[in-house]
């Protein structure tokens, strides 16, 4: 983004939030008395003082980061084990064309049946809806393995396993990037909506449930929301920043993820 | 030391790219292989180098038929910018194909900057291959030939995508290096003038598919120079006879 554009993009931002004051100011307050966006900035900053809500936060996060984890820890090695054993990844890509369009939020009965423990639960939906996208990805960039590459190392004398992990797995690492940046935010939103219908015992969607429950708290919970979609904007800053990086000293020709 | 023995490969789908190739190849020499494009020449050394299992025939290296690759040989690829590992310092390139060679990482690199000392590259060892020119990558990939001290070399066109200048400047690095190893080297060009200035021997390829047509022993001093061997009345008469043969039907 350019500095020009990111101006933009703040201005924009504000005219919007302005006009949300207004209108709100002005109407004085909806039903369920909607707040003005100062009053959810004001309880936003609230919140950061908090224990309840940053306990809640720290939660999510704990859930996303192992979810993620597994998740890559599960993928990358399935998709070298699906691509270099053929007949093993024809059989299994009926499955994976199966699974992969259910909706994790459909799995939310069977997984609290599986795990009673809450936090068990809600990993287990993340690294579930993380797993697709950072397999496909390595499907994928399996199939990109420069063939020259390969062969040079088969020259100089390197088995099939030093191949994997000298060329095969360097050279998908940007697009196992683009597939956990993917992912990332898909967690984040499992792991919240998980905690949204499922009522456990903490982490921001919980949070999300009880202030609305609790009834008279709006700021507050527009405030949550606004704290999940600035996590949110993080870790996928972050990641495409690292992605960006990684590309830049990992060249990797015609490097082009499935998103 | 290396024996083509009726050498045939068919790809799948029936096209043959080698027929009934026959060739040897003494320890010490540097053959010069030289056809038309598409004739086969790839496959043949990707068959020398056991990437691939020939149709019919055999290799046989030292009298043992190759079946997998052989240790004791190392080949500089046509596509010098993808047989480098990008995400690799020049450096660990090389030092990357000794892990055989030395146990420790220091002595691998210590032996890697030798190499790249050898060829011109000291300097550019950080350096990450796409920061580097074509000459200087397909440099690098020699160096790394070499470092792995093979027996037998292999080059594909090693030469074919550099512009001229540093295409001779890589011609006489290469025979510079021969003449300081002991290695056979058996490599592929379809240029004409390249397989006489460079080679102990010429073997001329049919079209396709693959076979030898003629070998001419190159009766040049071992000591080459660019300007005066090309001027050689040897030399002037190879390379007409060598045109004549490729040209050939
Ligand atoms: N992997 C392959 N599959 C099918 N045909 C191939 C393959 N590689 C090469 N060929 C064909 O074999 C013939 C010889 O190819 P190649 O050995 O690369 O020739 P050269 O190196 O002399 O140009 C060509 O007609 C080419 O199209
Ligand atoms: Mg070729």
């Amino acid at each position: 983004m350019t500095g020009r554009a990111a101006l933009r993009g703040l201005f924009g931002t504000l005219a919007a939030v302005a006009a949300a004051e207004v209108t709100v100011r002005a109407a004085g307050g909806f039903s369920g008395d909607l707040p003005a966006p100062t009053q959810v900035l004001a309880a936003a900053g609230e919140q950061l003082a908090d224990g309840e809500f940053t306990d809640a936060v720290g939660a999510t996060l704990r859930v996303w980061a192992y979810g993620m984890l597994i998740a890559v820890g599960v993928a990358v090695p399935a998709g070298f084990l699906l691509s270099s054993i053929r007949a093993l990844g024809t059989a299994c890509q009926a499955i994976v064309e199966f699974l992969r369009p259910i909706p994790s939020v459909a799995l939310i009965p069977l997984a609290l049946l599986v795990f009673p423990a809450p936090d068990r639960m809600k990993t287990s939906l993340v690294v579930y809806a993380s797993v697709w996208p950072i397999l496909l990805n390595t499907l994928y960039a399996l199939r990109q393995v420069d063939r020259v590459q390969l062969d040079t190392l088969k020259v100089f004398g390197f088995g099939a396993a030093a191949r994997a992990w000298f060329v095969s797995l360097p050279s998908s690492v940007p697009f196992i990037l683009t597939g956990v940046r993917v992912s990332a935010s898909v967690a984040l939103i499992v792991a919240i909506s998980t905690e949204l219908l499922a009522v456990g015992d903490t982490g921001i969607g919980t949070y999300l449930a009880q202030t609305q429950s609790a009834g008279g708290q709006t700021d507050q919970m527009l405030a949550g929301a606004l704290w999940a979609g600035v996590i949110g904007l993080l870790i996928n800053g972050a990641l495409t920043t690292a992605e960006r990086r990684a590309a830049r000293w990992w060249p990797v020709s015609g490097k082009e993820g499935v998103a | 030391m290396l024996t083509i023995d009726a050498l045939t490969h068919s790809y799948p789908g029936g096209h043959t790219a080698v027929d009934d190739l026959s060739l040897a190849v003494e320890a010490g020499e540097l053959v010069t292989v030289v056809g038309p494009s598409g004739c086969g020449k790839s496959t043949l050394l990707r068959c020398i180098a056991g990437l691939q299992r020939p149709t019919g025939g055999r290799v046989l290296l030292n009298g043992d038929e190759i079946r997998d690759v052989p240790d004791s040989l190392a080949m500089v690829f046509q596509s010098y910018g993808r047989s480098l590992l990008p995400w690799l310092s020049v450096r660990d390139n090389v030092a990357l194909v000794l892990r055989h060679r030395y146990g420790s990482r220091r002595e691998r690199r210590a032996a890697a900057l030798e190499a790249l000392a050898e060829v011109g590259l000291a300097d550019a060892a950080a350096k990450h291959p796409g920061q580097l020119s074509g000459g200087m990558q397909q440099r690098v990939a020699i160096a790394r030939a070499l470092a792995y001290g093979p027996k037998l070399l292999l080059m594909d066109e090693p030469f074919g995508s550099v512009d001229a200048q540093t295409r001779e400047d890589l011609e006489d690095l290469l025979l510079a290096l021969r003449a300081r190893t002991p290695v056979t080297v058996v490599l592929v060009t379809h240029d004409i003038d390249e397989s006489v200035y460079l080679g102990d021997r010429v073997v001329v390829l049919t079209g396709a598919p693959g076979r030898v047509l003629a070998e001419l022993p190159v009766g040049l001093p071992a000591d080459r120079d660019q300007i005066k061997t090309r001027q050689d009345p040897e030399f002037v008469r190879l390379r007409a006879e060598v045109g004549r043969l490729v040209r050939e039907k």
